[in-house]
């Protein structure tokens, strides 16, 4: 299978990288690690005049935490750099648990975090947790940066809120008030197809109490479904069987799932409901552990 | 130097300039002209006529045209060849010398890891970025670097003794 034709450049800095998707009129479309957009042109699902290739930009693979406490994501960090991180695997545990169960290893190791956010697949694993962890995607464009919430980000099946001529430059979670839990627990038929549904989980405790919770599911609707509802049910008290029970109910009732062949819609509203339980089961043994 | 924008059927677009580019594979640099769209695994094997990657499912499911793209495993149907530029790729033929097999090529043999052999080249190059990484990896290690490229023949016993036999040979060999 062939792509259709299209004009490649590969800039050597962002500036470049701007002026060209602004000259593009948007018929130009960026390149990261293109482990989606490639399958999609060839499947000639797009068709855009020019690829504008940002691998050669310097200064956008990396993943850091501030002194503040928020992490940093560039543009060019891979799904393995992540999967592979210290400061993630120490400091940000949904990002940890998705980070193998994305794709297959040897897509994990050319395919970007903010490129996947980006494309907004429904299907896809890291607008969910960028949704439970309430981060933003920094996208500069002709006229300098700005932040978009991860929340208002996706604005449905592969559309994102980027004008044609902006770059998702960097993803941010933001510095955390108190302790920090969080899972991310998938079902998918094999190693590399899309979720049959997925949960991600990130919560904040101070005092054995929960102060900030976020819930988001993946490929259980048209879009990643924030589960804000069952998300602020958890916040203000400890996490309970009765709670955990409760946000299981409220997170399978937000879930828009439909019948297809990785199941029916009934199935996945359980799985999502199991899997936000047992995310929070482990939360709540392994702070009554720690404390 | 060849050009491979003939081999897309018809010449390319007004406009749509040919690139030249030069990667190093298998240890030795190639200058090729190509169009932006021409696939890596197209390169490989219609260009620079190195047969060992095999296409199989054309979209980065199968992980048979995996190579080494600068020492990382890579699915080389999801990337273009210009994006090479500079680059250095491995492939199933830089694994023998002119004298022996590489470890995991004898460790296929003796292990009989493969029956039809499609997805023999791709399982290769993805164990060898495993073993540079991890060079005594368990069974489960194996299993789940592997995870990206897909046998219908042997079930994948055979493959996971073969790099556990390659493994301890390369162990071996660099005490």
């Amino acid at each position: 299978m062939y792509p259709p034709r299209f004009n490649y450049e590969s800039p050597k800095s962002l500036a470049e990288a701007i002026s060209l998707l602004t000259a593009g009129g948007g018929e130009a479309k960026v390149l990261a690690g293109g482990q989606s957009l490639v399958p999609m042109l060839k499947l000639r699902f797009a068709s855009p005049e020019m690829l504008v290739d940002i691998n050669n930009i310097p200064g956008l693979n990396y993943v850091r935490r501030d002194a503040d406490g928020s992490i940093h994501i560039g543009a060019l960090c891979r799904h393995e750099d992540l999967e592979k991180s210290e400061v993630i695997a120490e400091h940000q545990p949904t990002i940890a648990a998705a980070a193998p169960l994305v794709a297959d290893p040897i897509v994990r190791t050319r395919g970007t975090f903010v490129g996947s956010v980006c494309h907004a697949d429904p299907q896809g694993d890291w607008s969910a947790t960028m949704i439970a962890l309430d981060g933003h995607i920094v996208a500069q464009g002709p006229n300098g940066k700005r932040n978009i919430p991860a929340r208002d980000f996706v604005t449905g099946p592969f559309q994102n809120a980027l004008a044609f001529d902006e770059i998702a430059i960097e993803a941010v979670i933001p510095a955390p008030k108190g302790d920090v839990h969080g899972g991310y627990l998938k079902l998918e038929r094999r190693v590399g197809d899309f979720a049959t549904a997925a949960v991600a989980v990130a919560l904040e405790t101070s005092g054995g109490k929960v102060i900030r919770a976020g819930i988001a599911l993946t490929g259980v609707g048209g879009r990643t479904i924030n589960a804000n509802v069952a998300a602020d049910s958890l916040v203000g008290s400890a996490l309970t069987i009765e709670s955990i029970t409760r946000a299981g109910e409220l997170a399978a009732a937000a879930a828009e799932p439909r019948s297809d062949h990785r199941g029916s819609a009934s199935y996945k509203r359980h799985i999502v409901s199991t899997f936000l339980t047992r995310i929070l089961n482990n939360i709540s043994e392994s702070t009554v552990k720690a404390a | 130097m060849s050009s491979l924008y003939e081999e897309i059927s018809a010449p390319p677009a007004a406009g749509v300039p040919v690139r030249r580019v030069t990667l190093n594979v298998n240890g030795q640099d190639r200058t090729v002209d190509v169009e932006p769209r021409l696939l890596l695994a197209h390169l490989l094997r219609q260009g620079l006529k190195l047969t060992g990657t095999h296409t199989g499912c054309d979209t980065s499911n199968c992980g048979a045209c995996t190579v080494l793209f600068d020492g990382r495993p890579i699915k080389s149907c999801t990337m273009f060849a210009v994006q090479a530029d500079g680059h250095e790729v491995q492939t199933v033929e830089g694994l023998a010398t002119q004298s022996s097999l590489h470890p995991l090529q004898e460790g296929f043999k003796e292990e009989h890891g493969l029956q039809c052999g499609f997805c023999t080249p791709g399982m290769m190059m993805a164990a060898k970025a495993l073993l540079e990484s991890n060079p005594n990896p368990t069974e489960d290690e194996i299993r789940w670097a592997i995870s990206g490229n897909l046998c219908r023949c042997t079930g994948y016993q055979n493959i996971v003794k073969a790099i556990l036999w390659a493994a301890e040979k390369m162990r071996g060999s660099s005490n």
